[in-house]
């Protein structure tokens, strides 16, 4: 393994999105990229490609999505830190392993720059389309947790948290980053690596023998022993009991292990959910946006406010979980919600459910460009 | 009696799994024991030994064998394999799963990992039908068997395995029933010890399911299928093997050297990383 130093790229840096992205996975101690090329998320892969070998890890073109999301599953359970890049087509198709990986608490990291859809739709343009599809896309009950970064440095430092994130909770997170966010460039600081926090997953206190592979500790999350460690242990993507065996006819089996995987998130949500409130103190219209989105609302914000608007911005950077509490705390006191979304309604109606009685005004915009402050000013300025 | 008796193999068991969910005549248990046994003869680390299953009857081997061992969705194992293999190269990874996992839904993988040369063994259980879904016809039913959902006979082809994993790279092909046990043995450590992606179909019997609506209702009629049927040719062309009621070829098909995935993708990194090091200097 390469040394930290040449690992991570400290300085400043005029930078891609799906790059930043990339050196941030490097940061965070990645050693293994899988994945298939789609448009716009193909400049992470190349840079991983370029990237892996330098610093002791390995990137494998896989023959499909589904393969990539596999593989992604067996070097995380090999012990080493994984990840995949993709965009809407091939999210679906990683779906299928994305529920394997939740079922069987797999640490990954799966990057989404999302274009406009359904099916192959739009591939150099933006969207926020599968914002839905990222929390309930596999069959079945789990939960896992969504990021959405709104520029550049954040496609770096997100892409570190999703990491730090999946370690700890033993969960697949996905940076669900758009086109725009995706391929544009900006300034962006790399730091030191002492100055970046890495997180590892916890490793079982337990002789092999005593070793159950499912056993949650209090944070309801279980130690992780990997392949080659001498605890020779037992996975499925079946139901199963603490020590890994399939129970498949056992409702309490499947009460315990569905309802924990659940709760292993639900009750952290506080502990992981990251929002950015800006003017909302005395806001008396409150937009909630997230992605490149939520640069053109703060904008928005900015021009209302300059106007004698008392507008203020909540910015969701973390989208799953979502984060109910704080937006029905910040709707107690905002007498309107503006929603902007590039998609035809997904969080909107979590925002509508959070905020109660608040009235939330949707403002989609679909065409594969991201929303124009004026169009958001203007929303704002209506429902004033 | 103070000491528990044991067999010799047991601890490549995992006893809690015991006993296994096959059943009476099935061939899977075979495929089992001649695997230890091989792990065994080699005096392999179960510690560093990683098997990979599927979906499906044969797919529950993995929860029998005791090493780390991990049971993919269905037609994942050899992807999932890959990414345990290139991130940890000194285990021992070895797929084992059906005809319909691996040939059906998993057909890609199968044929991308043997062009690329990846360094696992994949043993392949065929028993011409799902078994586990009770039955249907699958990528290598015979032409004109009867299954659950070829009820007037199948009018499919069938996969050639062995000219299959011959065409797209592997290193090491071969073909046995469940009768040639030593000689399956004797197959699978030479798959274990090769460079390279090898491949073993193995044909067993599956009374239960596909036996009963092809006229051969019992493990016995079955495995006297195979006494009749199979011939061993050694090195004999895979294209031409296509296996018929008549005859089944087996043996060994090809045994070649071949620079593996991991020793040029080993040589790749180290390579970079000496570049590198002398750019930094």
């Amino acid at each position: 393994m390469a040394e930290k130093s040449r690992a991570v790229l400290s300085g400043v840096h005029f930078m891609n999105g799906d790059i930043a992205c990339a050196e941030g996975a490097i940061a965070a101690g990645c050693q293994f990229f899988a994945g298939y090329p789609i448009t716009p998320a193909t400049e992470v892969a190349e840079r991983m490609a370029e990237r892996m070998p330098e610093v002791g890890g390995v990137y494998i073109q896989m023959e499909d999505e589904l393969a990539s999301m596999a593989a992604v599953i067996g070097a995380s359970y090999a012990g080493v830190k994984a990840m995949t890049a993709t965009s809407g087509p091939g999210f679906s198709l990683m779906q299928e392993n994305i529920g394997l990986a939740a079922m069987t608490e797999t640490p990954c990291v799966i990057v989404n720059i999302m274009r406009g859809g359904p099916s192959t739709g739009q591939p150099t343009m933006a969207g926020q389309q599968d914002v839905m599809q990222a929390k309930w896309g596999s069959h079945g009950d789990y939960e896992i947790i969504a990021l959405a970064p709104s520029s550049v440095q954040e496609m770096f430092d997100l892409t570190i948290e999703a990491f730090n994130l999946s370690e700890t909770y033993r969960v697949p997170v996905i940076v669900l980053a758009d086109e725009v966010v995706g391929h544009m460039s900006e300034r962006i600081v790399i730091p030191t690596p002492d100055k970046i926090g890495v997180i590892d997953r916890k490793k079982p206190r337990v002789s092999p023998k005593e070793y159950l592979p499912f056993k949650p500790d209090e944070d309801l999350v279980p130690p992780m022993a990997c392949f080659g460690e001498g605890y020779r242990f037992y996975a499925t993507g079946l139901t199963h009991d603490e020590m890994g065996l399939p129970r498949t006819s056992s409702p309490k089996a499947q009460q315990r292990i569905v309802q924990r995987i659940c709760d292993k998130i639900r009750k952290n949500a506080d502990n992981i959910i990251m929002t950015k409130e800006t003017m909302l103190e005395d806001a008396e219209i409150a937009v909630v946006a997230y992605g490149i989105t939520a640069r053109s609302a703060l904008s928005a914000v900015r021009k209302a406010r300059e106007m004698g608007v008392k507008a203020g911005l909540f910015r969701l950077v973390t989208l799953w979980p979502f984060p109910d509490r704080l937006i029905g705390k910040m709707a107690e006191q905002a007498h309107s919600i503006v929603v902007p979304e590039m998609n035809c309604g997904q969080i909107v109606r979590e925002v509508e459910r959070a905020a109660k009685k608040t009235p939330v005004t949707f403002l989609p915009k679909l065409g594969g460009e991201p929303h124009r402050p004026v169009e958001i000013l203007e929303a704002i300025r209506r429902t004033y | 009696m103070s000491e528990e008796l044991s067999h010799p193999l047991e601890d490549y068991l995992r006893r809690r799994m015991i006993p296994h969910i096959w059943c009476e005549g099935c061939g899977n248990g075979t495929i089992l024991n001649c695997f230890i046994m091989a792990l065994n003869e080699l005096k392999l680390d179960p510690n560093k030994v990683v098997v990979v299953s599927g979906i499906g009857c044969i797919g529950r081997i993995s929860g029998y064998t005791n090493t780390d061992s991990y049971h993919t969705t269905h037609g994942r194992a050899i992807a999932f394999a890959t990414g345990v293999k290139l991130a940890k190269p000194e285990l021992k990874v070895v797929v084992i799963s059906g005809d319909g996992d691996l040939f059906a839904i998993g057909g890609n993988h199968f044929i991308h990992a043997a062009r690329r040369n990846l360094d696992i063994p994949v043993i392949c259980a065929n028993n011409f039908n799902y078994g586990m879904t009770g039955g249907q016809y699958g990528p290598t039913t015979p032409l004109n068997a009867w299954t659950t959902t070829t009820p007037y006979g199948n009018v499919e082809h069938p996969f050639n395995l062995v000219h299959l994993a011959a065409a797209s790279g592997a290193v090491y092909v071969a073909r046995w029933t469940t009768l040639h046990v030593r000689r399956l043995t004797e197959s699978i450590k030479k798959a274990l010890q090769k460079e390279g992606f090898s491949f073993i179909e193995v044909i067993t019997p599956c009374p239960e399911i596909y036996g009963r609506y092809n006229k051969m209702r019992t493990g016995m009629d079955m495995m006297n299928w195979f006494k009749q049927a199979s011939e061993i040719q050694h090195y004999s062309d895979p294209a031409k093997a296509e296996i018929t009621p008549e005859k089944i070829i087996i043996g060994e098909f090809v045994d070649m050297e071949k620079p593996s995935y991991g020793r040029l993708l080993s040589e790749m990194i180290a390579q970079v990383q000496r570049k590198k090091g002398e750019g930094n200097r």
